[in-house]
């Protein structure tokens, strides 16, 4: 708290505003793409061009008329919401086993545990693609499911490793100590200390899966998910329907990701401890 | 065995790879005692505590409770919760729900823990925080929250790893009082594991000293304090000036330590000097039962001339640094009105002196 106020009282204007530009500048350019998609979307003109026509939800309803997309839509959702459940599940016995115990070749698990993330992306899908076909997986759903599991869990486990990594090593024993067994301990102190990272981790997978397009295009076949059905569009014709189901989809992300960032930062901050009178 | 041994530690080795942490450890705790485990960092009391507690297996012997060999035994089946340095508290919870803890791990009804959990928070005087989360109470509410958790089952014995570690000096003597009046009052065996020679001396029934993973003495405070069987202990205690030399017969039965600064007669008719007949030993004479003078004394005494290097001033007592001509530091400590009539000032000349039924002889390790 000190640290803020002597923080406060040596502060130049100019550089605060200065600081502040190169911030919004920042933020501009990442964002400013993504806007104009968002602006357009609403745009009554079939080409993205200034001046603006008038405000429009036309291509909305193209494109929740198309049933394709519709089918993009719940394929989407079934893989992601079914991606982030797993991947967390894995996500989470992989950083308890991380924290819990100590063995030989720890360095070489965890190394091989978070790589996935690390390998491009369509080196990866076209070897999803040689793999799942061989054993009869590809081209449906559940094979997206199994390539976006693996470049998920990594996700997961960076983020429950860290949140288990600021648990007072005592209080797993402590439960035991007091009647708890192993499993109990797991569910009633290892599970609730986690789960505000358990649930981040779920977030941030679904979201990771929803927008994920490489791999879902080498390995989706006929079950084609919203990115995949986007580039679809793309290769047809260009039209501001995109447009709409980009902001969409970039709407939905968004959600899952500050819903996260909420569940990995909101907590305790607030509390402050009494002092003894 | 004792019929009123509650614990009994027989032959219990403890080691990690190669490092030893305990080494082969035979002693007992009484039902309703209250035990002291002390000894610097590293001494093997924590490791001591945690395979009484179960989170540690011992690698030789058997530790029994109530008569009953618990090495194999998991934790969670034993009834011997730990208050931890940490606390452990977790903090997901608040304080009643931390307190229902070990009461829903054991199976007991919804309605039935809450009624035990807010006794105990009424005994530990805390029933106003019952719904306030862990992170908005002080430090020593945060005691009491994690006693009541631990005690909440009403077991037979509660283990203490160095609970008031983490308290400012004044709140430390609060506590103490607390605790030891806890004790009293609910009869539960405390084993009490500190490195404070202030918390173990002012609660416990019987300290247990431990050095290098082993037992250096058991006893009662006083015992501890008035007679340190070795040593260590004697210079753990840092209340005594300590003398080595060799213990040798002179001829009319009596018998002397041969130090470099003299030497100085020894109650002879005591078993340990009969027995260090012929050998290097130590002899331990208690800092209060030190005295000065400007001349030198006549009678059964043993006196060493000293030089004044320094004074310390405790309350109604003040410590004396003096040294012999070799360099060695003696001290004294006495009531001011005893100083009273000596020139006390940094460089003059005295005489150490103590009686001999004062000095104890141990041997030299």
């Amino acid at each position: 708290m000190s640290d803020k106020d002597t923080a406060s009282i040596n502060r130049n204007r100019a550089v605060d505003v200065a600081l502040l530009v190169y911030i919004v500048l920042g933020y501009a350019f990442v964002f400013a793409p993504i806007a104009a998609s968002f602006v357009f979307s609403f745009n009554s003109d079939r080409f993205p061009s200034i001046p603006l026509g008038h405000f429009s939800l036309e291509w909305y309803q193209a494109v929740a008329g198309d049933p394709l997309v519709w089918q993009g839509l719940r394929n989407t959702l079934f893989v992601g919401v079914t991606v982030g459940v797993i991947a967390t599940a894995l996500g989470f016995g992989a950083a308890y086993t991380d924290y819990r115990y100590r063995f030989f070749g720890k360095q070489v698990y965890l190394a091989l545990a978070l790589i996935p993330p690390t390998i491009p992306v369509v080196i990866l899908g076209l070897a999803m693609l040689a793999y799942l076909s061989r054993i009869s997986l590809s081209g449906n759903a559940l094979s997206v499911i199994i390539a976006h599991v693996v470049i998920c869990a990594p996700f997961a486990m960076a983020i429950i490793r860290l949140r288990l990594s600021q648990m007072d090593p005592d209080l797993e024993a402590a439960a035991w100590n007091l009647g708890a067994s192993e499993w109990a301990a797991m569910r009633h102190v290892i599970v609730p200390f986690a789960k505000p990272a358990i649930f981040g981790a779920l977030f941030i997978t679904m979201a990771v899966s929803f927008d994920e397009f490489a791999i879902a295009w080498f390995v989706s076949g006929l079950n084609e998910t919203l990115p995949v059905k986007v580039l679809g569009f793309l290769q047809g014709q260009v039209s501001p329907r995109i447009n709409a189901i980009g902001t969409f989809v970039f709407v939905t992300s968004m959600t899952l990701v500050i819903l996260a960032q909420i569940l990995l930062t909101g907590r305790g901050a607030k509390d402050r401890p009494a002092s003894d009178e | 065995m004792n019929k009123n041994a509650l614990v009994s530690f027989e032959g219990v080795v403890k080691r990690f790879g190669e490092f030893v942490a305990v080494q082969r450890m035979d002693f007992e705790i009484g039902k309703g005692e209250f035990l002291a485990i002390m000894g610097s960092s590293g001494c093997g009391k924590t490791t001591t505590l945690r395979m009484l507690a179960g989170l540690e297996a011992p690698s030789e012997g058997v530790i029994r409770l109530s008569g009953k060999p618990i090495n194999d035994l998991p934790t969670w089946s034993r009834d011997t919760p730990m208050v931890w340095q940490s606390l452990a508290l977790f903090p997901f919870l608040n304080v009643i729900e931390n307190v229902e803890f070990a009461l829903k791990m054991r199976g007991v009804g919804k309605a039935e823990r809450r009624r035990r959990a807010e006794q105990w928070l009424d005994r530990m005087q805390i029933s106003e925080f019952a719904g306030r989360n862990i992170s908005q109470l002080s430090g020593g509410q945060r005691q009491r929250v994690a006693l009541a958790r631990s005690l909440v089952v009403e077991p037979e014995i509660l283990l203490l790893d160095e609970p008031l570690s983490a308290l400012d000096a004044a709140l430390k003597v609060r506590m103490q009082s607390v605790l030891k009046n806890l004790q009293r009052e609910t009869g539960i065996t405390f084993v009490y594991v500190t490195h404070s020679q202030s918390e173990a001396f002012s609660m416990a029934d019987r300290v247990v000293i431990m050095s290098r993973g082993k037992i250096e003495q058991i006893g009662t405070p006083q015992e501890i304090y008035r007679t340190p069987r070795t040593r260590f202990v004697a210079n753990f205690l840092g209340s005594s000036n300590i003398f080595t030399g060799n213990v040798v017969e002179t001829g009319d039965g009596r018998a002397t330590l041969e130090t470099p600064m003299g030497a100085f007669g020894l109650v002879s008719s005591e078993q340990s000097t009969r027995a260090l007949m012929g050998r290097t030993a130590t002899l331990t004479v208690l800092d209060t039962k030190t005295n000065l003078s400007r001349t030198m004394p006549t009678g059964r005494v043993n006196a060493v001339p000293v030089r004044m290097i320094g004074e310390e001033f405790i309350g109604a007592t003040a410590t004396i640094y003096l040294e012999t001509g070799d360099g060695h530091e003696i001290r004294v400590q006495k009531s001011h009105e005893e100083l009273a009539s000596l020139p006390l000032q940094i460089g003059q000349e005295l005489v150490a002196y103590w009686n001999e039924e004062d000095g104890h002889l141990v041997p030299e390790e």
